[in-house]
């Protein structure tokens, strides 16, 4: 379980994460979402200790994410951020194989190499695995990280953005399969989101964040109305029901 | 992590991929350079020739190792290509403490007191400056490449001008004393610190070793290998304060360089072609084996240069620079 008490972030006088207290749901797919500037992708960096907060405390099972060893962490919980710039070159092949590292240290196991090509299929890459990662267009690119990261095999897998860079598709697909490996592998998977409607139909609960601070969070059937959209992104928003699923409409 | 035509066969099919060839050719250059430096134009009697030149050999590859070692190490780090410790100010932080030493404690200081316990002092010295320059460049949010060159750029200015300036001060016999620790060229190593130098080295190198798991998960950028689980800060304030004493040695015993490392560390990128610390590691150190030992033998003994050397590494290295800076620009 992953859980943040007071967490406060300010950069240069400007408070980005203002005192947030939440309890992330234990398995399926938590969506945070809200306008730019509200903190979510701030927030998401403090959780996986990629970044230091001011003050209060974020723990991961128990494990204050501060003070424990970063390997024993990395065994528990990913993080993908939206862009990783790196002037190693790579193929999609070993970067995929980075993701075992917390394991195997760089001498991988024949274990290791199972996880690997599992990943590698998971996402479709198994044909691109030799190519360089400088050769890839942006979503495959992204593809590839994504294999990385569920390479690393954590219960809790925290994305930024994943959906940037991909077409309709690929977005699809990659949403589809955090909910497979939600399903099927029990997995947290924690995203933000821009896109509202990816929200509402794939996730399991909804965080929204405005002005720092969580502003509402509850089941998808509770976040996705016209009110609490209202309040979240001050605009109207309307709200249709389509086989079950709730769509928005904010074009104007 | 190995490569997937290494891991779909055994060990025992072992495939010539195109690292392993590049390295291959370069030892074997590498070779003939070292060969040809102990017997090109030797006349007389081997016995002397063999330690007179065997030292400046020692010599030379202690720099090529140094500095191969800590640019590569350094890109790493900070995550980039353009950068390298003496485009940082390294070397002239090592200059700096040098004349500081002299300046406030006197030239017997660097008469009376060992050439050890003098280097150790100066080494210790730049590790801690380095410590605090790196922690304050690197560790503390992100920085611009575009700032951090100009800064290095202006470090370097400035540690020269004050080293410059308590030289000024000096008395005449007391920088005739500084000035001969460091008029030091690729042709005039100074000899006295071969020993601890190697064993400097060896110490760093050891180090380096049980670090060496990390270097692969550092280039891929700070998130990623905190993510992976890398203590980053640590191990990067500990590769930090090693590449600062590999500087230390290869300054202590050429002088500074400053576009040397690039050139060799970008020459070990584009010919490997992959990032790999396990291939550019050797490759880059082998280049700068063969540019100073081979290009140092074809200077000496076939042109009968003295100084040229240097000159011609800066100016290939220089250009390299350039090159870097606009391609990165144009991106």
């Amino acid at each position: 379980m992953i859980v943040a008490e007071g967490v406060s972030k300010s950069y240069g006088g400007t408070l980005v994460v203002d005192n947030v207290s939440i309890t992330l749901p234990q398995k399926g797919i938590t969506s945070i979402i809200g306008p730019n500037g509200a903190g979510k992708s701030t927030m998401l960096s403090i959780v996986s200790r990629l970044l230091g907060m001011d003050s209060g405390a974020v723990t991961v099972d128990g494990m204050d994410v501060t003070k424990t060893p970063s390997d024993v962490l990395a065994k528990r919980l990913s993080i993908l951020r939206q862009d990783n710039h790196m002037s190693a070159r790579l193929t999609v092949h070993d970067l995929v194989s980075f993701g075992r590292y917390p394991y195997s240290k760089g001498r991988l196991t024949i274990e290791d190499k199972d996880h690997i090509e599992r990943a590698l299929d998971y996402l479709n890459l198994t044909e691109l695995s030799g190519r360089f990662l400088d050769e890839l267009s942006g979503g495959q690119r992204q593809r590839a990280f994504v294999a990385m990261v569920l390479c690393q095999d954590t219960d809790y897998v925290l994305l930024d953005e994943p959906l940037n860079n991909l077409d309709m598709k690929h977005a699809m697909s990659m949403m589809k399969l955090m909910q497979k490996a939600c399903r099927e592998l029990g997995k947290t998977v924690v995203l933000v989101l821009h896109d509202i409607n990816f929200a509402s139909w794939y996730s399991d609960y909804i965080i929204a964040m405005r002005d720092g601070k969580v502003r509402r969070h509850g089941t998808t059937s509770q976040i996705i109305t016209p009110e609490a959209l209202k309040d979240i992104y001050d605009m109207d928003i309307n709200v249709h029901e389509i086989g079950g699923h709730r769509v928005s409409l904010f074009y104007d | 992590m190995l490569h997937k035509a290494e891991s779909a066969t055994t060990r025992r099919d072992f495939s010539w991929s195109r690292p392993t060839i590049v390295i291959v050719i370069l030892a074997a250059l590498a070779l003939i350079s070292v060969a040809c430096f102990m017997t090109l134009g030797a006349r007389g009697n081997w016995s002397f020739i063999i330690p007179f030149r065997g030292r400046k050999l020692l010599g030379l590859l202690l720099v090529a190792y140094s500095i191969a070692v800590s640019t590569v190490l350094f890109q790493t780090v900070t995550n980039n290509r353009i950068l390298t410790p003496s485009i940082m100010g390294f070397d002239a932080l090592y200059i700096l403490v040098q004349t500081a030493i002299v300046f406030f404690l006197g030239p017997q200081m660097l008469v009376l007191i060992n050439p050890y316990a003098q280097f150790g002092i100066e080494v210790a010295l730049m590790m801690g400056f380095s410590w605090l320059l790196f922690h304050w460049l690197f560790l503390s949010g992100n920085r611009s490449l575009h700032l951090l060159v100009l800064v290095g750029i202006v470090f370097g200015i400035f540690f020269r001008s004050l080293s410059n300036f308590m030289q000024r001060l000096l008395d005449p016999n007391a920088f005739q004393v500084l000035q001969d620790t460091f008029f030091a060229s690729f042709s005039t190593i100074d000899p006295t610190l071969l020993g601890v130098a190697s064993a400097t080295i060896g110490v760093v190198t050891l180090v380096l070793f049980r670090l060496g798991h990390t270097f692969d998960v550092l280039s891929l950028g700070r998130e990623t290998a905190i993510n992976l689980g890398v203590e980053y800060k640590r191990t990067v304030v500990t590769i930090l304060v090693l590449v600062a004493i590999l500087v230390s040695v290869s300054t202590a015993l050429v002088g500074p360089i400053t576009f040397f490392g690039l050139l060799v560390a970008s020459l070990a990128h584009g010919l490997i072609g992959e990032s790999r610390h396990r291939h550019i590691l050797p490759a880059a150190v082998l280049l700068g084996v063969i540019a100073l030992v081979g290009g140092q033998t074809l200077f000496e003994r076939v042109f009968e240069f003295d100084t040229a050397l240097s000159i011609i590494v800066e100016f290939l290295g220089g250009l390299v620079f350039i090159i870097l800076i606009l391609r990165g620009a144009a991106r």
